[in-house]
């Protein structure tokens, strides 16, 4: 993406910034190099080096010794690799007095994420189904309610909730937050699937409830087969938001079943022993990857999950 | 949104439901109630937590709690103090300057990148690619490398200052007038590629014609974008409005990760302060109040948006 050859253009670009953005001139232009081209990718490919240069600090560093830090810059590529940082991180770095480094953060994460994503879909598709194929009365009502809690802040509900796990005995355990999560991603989700469904053909519907199919009938026999995309555009969205989640993680689970990025927090921001920047970064790119994986992999599909998730802030 | 739902014809099947016919006449309370079962979750969701939650919360920031909820009322007292402490006051104030900056610089630099991007341009995925992806990185991963890239020992400072120029100072995150300023960078960086995102699908939406038109009477392109499509695109920029800022409300993960609400205090935000007094400091008739007085603000920006976007439809 960042190769040497971007970096040329980029600095042609600069000098075209001076001309005035007069846009096109007559009929599409044909010339690879006019002044408006030269304006228009220097800019974007200066914006996009922008953008780029966190995570290619965070890569270089993640791979220098700390000698070499403390004597080189921040954006010199490693002179000697080494994937010590990596190892440290995940393994052996400390949070108070565990040191067992990231990986239990992770599978932490890994075990919230899992069944709250599972959970918060199953729920949610099940309401937007009821929503656009079984309205009942005043349903509209709780849907709109739900649709304007998605804009309370979070801090306004975090101690009420506190309180009704308590009472049903889950403050503090994974179980919990799996309940807290699914709660939280149910407008965005209910949203997302009462258009899709409402979406699809009427007749279809129609047709299936001729044939005697009832409400479960029809949902599993065929709604569910027919909108597999928006399932995983939900799925994208919530693996994200919730591997992201900080808050809820910070307020509803306990130092030992902390989520990755509580712990990455703890790990980077602790006041005692020397900073190993290394490590710090190490643990910051591995607890980004795993949505920058799905990122890289799901493309148009993640734009389609965010441009409906955007509410959820 | 919910409104759509009164215009648009939706199958409704509730009349016929039941289907089996051959009990009698089933009661109202039965009729369709699988969908009414399936849907206990969302009316527990919307009545208890959000409906009783905020009730709850905002009935107790009436009262002298400490370290439990109790239902002893002192009017507005915590009101009083909270907006005679000095921590609440810097909160509001960096709420206030990073809120109305991270709007202007979001939207302008978002829609700067969508119109550019808009231009039948050669690798438009590649480029939007790389806008997007600090927007699928959590505000603490955000905040850490923005942490360490302003570090001033290790980040730009020394390295400005390894190229000769020895007195460069650009060191946001310990300087208490500037660290504010630190945090939007990160928050910039984070965000302006949602921005980005919902308006190019805006700018998508306009309808080539008028393009077509504008050039045949030759207006220039930066006057079609000002006079002719940015008004056009008002419901795209007033949406993204609403959803920046109710984001920039909410602001926590992104200040604890990059500065911890440092140096002394000097970048703390009301979503700090709410966590701290109801998690930290005991003192949850203060943490009740604020978190009441961010409702009101988010308050502030939602109704009216869904007045005008909903209400005039009536």
């Amino acid at each position: 993406m960042s190769n040497p050859g971007t970096l040329a253009v980029a600095v042609a670009g600069a000098d075209a910034l001076r001309g005035s953005f007069d846009g096109p001139r007559g009929p599409k232009p044909r010339v690879t190099f006019s002044r408006r081209n030269i304006f228009i990718y220097g800019t974007l490919i200066f914006a996009a080096i922008y953008y780029l240069i966190p995570l290619y600090v965070m890569i270089v560093t993640s791979l220098k010794g700390m000698p070499e830090i403390r004597l080189g810059n921040i954006f010199s590529p490693p002179m000697e690799i080494t994937f010590e940082p990596w190892v440290k991180a995940w393994a052996t770095a400390c949070t108070g007095l565990n040191c067992d480094g990231l990986s239990r953060g992770f599978w932490n994460s890994v075990r919230i994420t899992v069944p709250s994503v599972a959970l918060s879909i199953a729920i949610a598709s099940v309401n937007g189904y009821a929503l656009a194929n079984w309205r009942f009365k005043g349903a509209d009502i709780f849907f709109t309610i739900l649709i304007v809690g998605a804009f309370i802040p979070y801090q306004v509900m975090i101690y009420p909730i506190v309180i009704i796990l308590r009472e049903m005995g889950l403050y503090g355990t994974l179980k919990g937050l799996v309940i807290v999560h699914s709660i939280f991603g149910m407008p965005i989700l209910t949203l997302l699937f009462r258009n899709y469904f409402s979406s699809l053909p009427e007749e279809l519907f129609k047709a299936a409830r001729v044939d005697g199919a009832g409400f479960w009938g029809i949902y599993f026999r065929i709604m569910l087969p027919m909108s597999l995309p928006i399932f995983v555009v939900a799925m994208i969205l919530q693996v994200t938001g919730i591997w992201n989640d900080f808050l809820f993680g910070v307020v509803y689970t306990k130092p030992d079943t902390y989520p990755m990025t509580v712990q990455l927090n703890n790990i980077v921001n602790s006041v005692q022993g020397v900073k190993e920047y290394n490590v710090n970064m190490a643990a910051t790119l591995i607890t980004g990857l795993v949505p920058l994986v799905i990122y890289f992999i799901s493309g148009k599909l993640f734009v389609r999950g965010i441009a409906a998730g955007a509410v959820k802030g | 949104m919910p409104e759509s739902v009164a215009t648009t014809p939706t199958p409704n099947p509730s009349p016929q439901g039941g289907g089996a016919a051959a009990t009698a006449r089933p009661s109202r309370l039965f009729r369709n109630l699988n969908a009414k079962v399936a849907s206990i979750p969302m009316i527990l969701t919307a009545m208890v937590v959000f409906v009783g939650g905020t009730g709850w919360t905002i009935l107790h920031s009436f009262t002298n709690s400490r370290l439990l909820p109790r239902l002893n009322f002192i009017g507005l007292a915590q009101y009083e103090r909270l907006w005679t402490t000095p921590r609440w006051l810097v909160s509001i104030e960096n709420l206030l300057i990073y809120g109305s900056l991270s709007l202007i610089f979001s939207l302008l630099i978002g829609f700067m990148l969508a119109a550019l991007l808009d231009q039948k341009i050669r690798f438009e995925d590649t480029f939007r690619t790389i806008f997007l992806y600090p927007f699928a990185l959590s505000f603490v991963v955000t905040g850490l490398v923005w942490q360490w890239l302003l570090n001033p020992d290790f980040g730009i400072q020394h390295v400005v200052r390894g190229l000769g120029w020895e007195s460069f100072v650009f060191n946001p995150l310990y300087d208490k007038d500037l660290v504010i300023y630190g945090i939007l960078f990160a928050g910039l960086w984070q965000g302006t590629g949602l921005v980005m995102c919902l308006m190019l699908a805006g700018l998508r939406g306009i309808d080539e014609d008028i393009w077509k038109a504008a050039r045949v009477d030759g207006i220039p392109m930066w006057k079609t974008y000002l006079f002719i499509v940015i008004p056009m695109m008002r419901p795209v920029f007033v949406t993204t409005l609403v959803i920046i800022a109710s984001g920039i409300v909410r602001v926590y993960d992104l200040v604890v990760a990059q500065t911890s609400g440092g140096p002394a205090l000097a970048s703390e935000v009301p979503a700090k302060y709410v966590y701290d007094y109801m998690f930290a400091a005991q003192n949850l008739g203060q943490g009740f109040a604020a978190s009441t007085m961010m409702l009101l603000t988010v308050a502030i920006v939602v109704v009216p948006w869904a007045y005008l976007e909903f209400g005039r439809r009536r």
